[in-house]
């Protein structure tokens, strides 16, 4: 656990208490199981903005709290414990667009709406199955003032919910970060559902006209994002990993077979223990990662350590939560397997370690 | 508070450059660059004269344990004073030339635990590192189940005969003393184990260096037969050795996991350069065997995950005024990722990389294939990774004691 401040530490304080008490896992599945339109718990993300969370990443003028990534990641990472199907983290990369971005009128526009979670917002970015920025395709031509955008985005994450997209597309000088209303005409959903029961959609942009103000910024912003969503992305994985490992300690220790306490076993031992060294790197990482953004230092290296880390680690952990369950890990009726379902949408979002490696390579010059 | 905060700085600037002087009277110009004496096995005395000068004019004036009591051969500097002792050493190349196990192990154990007596006795030529102590511990049936040692040490009224046999006494063909685990009681294990201090030169202490895969032989077997142990050579109570040597091994384990950190810190930077020489690039400076690659970079960004989470590990403990319980995973992970390294230098460079000795190839090759080969027993001694694992598992998981 990195070394908080006081406010960090009531922070993360409140967020546990109240993931354990108000949003526990009962609750991701009675979600699951209504599937509402919005495709997130809209009375959990209510009660989180009415806590303020939902403005963590916005500055004051704007009515956030300006209280950093680290706050935000302590958040998340308490929330993805017991999956709660909040739209927190892709709102806070949705905002975190404007406030990068050189658009007043944006900021003023959506900010102040988004810090108090009247609307939620999210990232389309990626046009496949697998995360490749390099490889978008939606064009944003100039029609008089503003912008037209035509192409799909593949995945979207909370595109059911969203009132707002950033959308990257190619402008005839580079990629561009646009800022784009949800109700304009020529946008259409196309639900993909995914094993994690989460919103997911393919959003079709149709000659969608947007205004000058539009535009938020180019390929330097387009990788400032990603790297605030692979790092938020990991944030939540670590919750995910910490709590099913977590669950499975617990089980292990009042499970009994062959007359004995599992937990009494030495090779089940050895695999916990070798679970909870990888969880503690990875604990390091998320947090460096995190404070890199706050301090703006070294933070694209910082990103792919992070998110390779968090989908090795999680990887690993979402396997073994199984395995050490034995057969009633396989059960609906458990919960331990929701755990595994979310853990490899998040490892496939924002790159696979197999992306991250080579990038973290590509920035180390070699 | 506003004089007080400027006094200090103005006394710590002083300091500056009282050592500044003493060092330009002190270190000899020819032995800067060389403190990889320190390896061998006569440490600073390797550098021939000079080096053993060198060595009695800072161990003399204690600045060789620069933070350890003025009373015991210590400098008895505060943490801010030996930092600046260390900057100024470090500017102008010069190295420290007090070392081994006396400093590393014994001595902060005997500050500890010892009496008042032994530590007048011993501490001194700890500080000047001219006794030099080896480490009596395992026995050819007690290793990673220590406790179950049978080196025997009967009561005769005013000193013990020892019998017995311990292993890997490293350094034990060139020690002076030897801090031993003994056992006084043979009707209970853990408590029956008794802390001795025991003079090389004893009659009936015999050693024999162990030839290692590595070609080297840093450890003995040594073997006491009918050897004389006065009793003030006992440090604590009979039965209160488990806990002293156990003390002793946090020691080891935070020492184990360092160095290798600054082994593998110091050579981090050749893997990558190594790999472009030996593989070649493409056009855009990529190593040109994408899977070796990607498992250099895997490497890379785990050595890094490993450097963040020992920083981690430090700020909480000072944060919280004591050790983390998450340092216990530092020994296993260090010690994994140096043997990486080593496994993966030589795929990249192929049979250059397993040069044993002769024409055709570098120091430095030869060298990393010694230290390979002699890399495979860190995750063996200090507690090896199995142990290290059992005691995540116990202490810190609450899995119950395995059968």
């Amino acid at each position: 656990m990195a070394v908080l401040s006081e406010e960090q530490t009531m922070l993360r304080d409140m967020a546990r208490e109240w993931t354990t008490n108000e949003s526990p896992v009962t609750a991701f599945r009675k979600f699951r199981d209504l599937a509402p339109a919005c495709g997130y718990d809209a009375n959990a993300f209510k009660t989180m903005a009415e806590m303020g969370w939902a403005g963590i990443v916005i500055p004051e003028k704007f009515g956030g709290s300006d209280f950093g990534w680290l706050s935000l990641g302590l958040v998340l990472e308490e929330t993805a414990k017991t999956l709660t199907a909040s739209p927190l983290a892709s709102s806070a990369l949705a905002a975190s667009a404007l406030v990068l971005g050189s658009s007043d009128a944006a900021k003023a526009t959506w900010l102040p709406r988004l810090a108090s979670g009247e609307v939620v917002g999210t990232l389309a970015i990626d046009e496949g199955p697998r995360h490749n920025p390099a490889a978008i395709a939606t064009t944003a031509t100039k029609s008089g003032d503003g912008w037209t955008l035509s192409g799909t985005k593949a995945f979207v994450h909370e595109a059911h919910g969203a009132a707002l997209f950033i959308v990257a597309a190619q402008t005839p000088d580079g990629v561009g970060v646009f800022a784009v209303p949800a109700d304009l005409a020529g946008l259409g959903l196309a639900t993909r559902k995914l094993t994690d029961s989460r919103s997911h959609a393919n959003v079709t942009l149709a000659n969608v006209k947007v205004g000058a103000d539009a535009y938020l910024g180019g390929s330097d912003l387009l990788d400032r994002l990603l790297d605030r969503a692979r790092i938020v992305t990991a944030a939540e994985m670590l919750g995910l990993a910490e709590h099913s490992f977590g669950v499975t300690l617990d089980y292990l220790k009042q499970r009994v077979q062959f007359g004995q306490i599992l937990a009494t076993f030495q090779a089940l031992q050895h695999r916990m223990a070798e679970l909870f060294t990888r969880i503690e790197l990875m604990r390091t990482d998320v947090e460096a990662a995190l404070a890199a953004l706050d301090s703006s230092t070294d933070v694209p290296a910082m990103a792919s350590l992070a998110k390779a880390t968090a989908n090795d680690t999680l990887h690993l952990v979402s396997r073994e939560v199984i395995q050490l369950h034995g057969g009633i890990g396989m059960t609906d009726e458990y919960f331990i397997a929701f755990y595994i379902k979310r853990a490899r949408v998040l490892e496939n979002a924002w790159g696979s370690s197999t992306f991250h490696r080579d990038r973290y390579a590509s920035l180390a010059g070699y | 508070m506003a004089t007080a905060a400027k006094e200090q700085p103005d006394a710590l600037e002083a300091f500056r450059s009282e050592v500044q002087d003493w060092l330009a009277a002190n270190f000899p110009a020819s032995l800067k660059g060389k403190g990889g004496a320190m390896t061998s096995p006569y440490g600073a005395d390797s550098a021939g004269p000079e080096g053993t000068a060198w060595r009695k004019a800072l161990g003399g004036k204690g600045w060789g344990t620069p933070t350890w009591p003025k009373a015991y051969g210590g400098g008895g500097l505060s943490k801010a004073h030996a930092a600046i002792l260390n900057q100024e050493m470090a500017r102008i190349g010069a190295w420290n030339p007090i070392g081994g196990m006396g400093i590393l192990m014994f001595g902060p154990t005997l500050l500890e635990y010892g009496s008042e007596e032994q530590k007048l006795r011993h501490m001194p030529a700890i500080c000047t590192a001219d006794i030099r102590w080896c480490q009596g511990y395992s026995e050819p049936g007690a290793g990673s189940d220590l406790a179950s040692l049978q080196t025997f040490a009967e009561d005769k009224g005013d000193h013990y005969i020892v019998n017995g046999q311990k292993t890997w006494t490293s350094g034990g063909q060139w020690a002076d003393w030897c801090f031993a685990l003994v056992r006084t009681d043979k009707s209970k294990k853990h408590e029956g184990i008794t802390f001795l201090l025991i003079d090389m030169k004893s009659p009936g202490v015999s050693v024999k260096p162990i030839q290692m895969i590595s070609g080297m032989s840093p450890f003995c077997e040594t073997f006491f037969d009918n050897v004389k142990v006065p009793k003030e050579n006992r440090v604590g109570e009979e039965g209160q050795g488990w806990t002293i040597g156990k003390r002793l091994l946090q020691h080891e384990r935070t020492n184990i996991s360092g160095g290798g950190g600054r082994m593998a810190a110091a050579m981090a930077q050749g893997l990558v350069a190594t790999a472009k020489e030996a593989l070649g690039t493409d056009a855009q400076g990529r190593i040109a065997d994408p899977e070796l690659r990607a498992r250099i970079a895997k490497f890379e960004m785990d050595w890094r995950t490993f450097l963040l989470t020992t920083q981690r590990i430090t700020q909480e403990s000072k944060a919280a005024g004591g050790v983390s319980e998450v340092s216990s995973i530092l020994k296993t992970v260090g010690t994994k990722l140096v043997q990486e390294r080593s496994e993966l230098l030589i795929e990249i460079t192929g049979l250059q990389g397993l040069g044993w000795e002769g024409e055709g190839f570098s120091d430095a090759e030869l060298a990393a294939t010694r230290g390979w080969l002699s890399g495979k027993a860190t995750t063996i001694y200090g507690g090896s990774t199995e142990i290290q694992n059992n005691v995540i598992a116990k202490r810190i998981l609450g899995m119950l004691d395995h059968q």
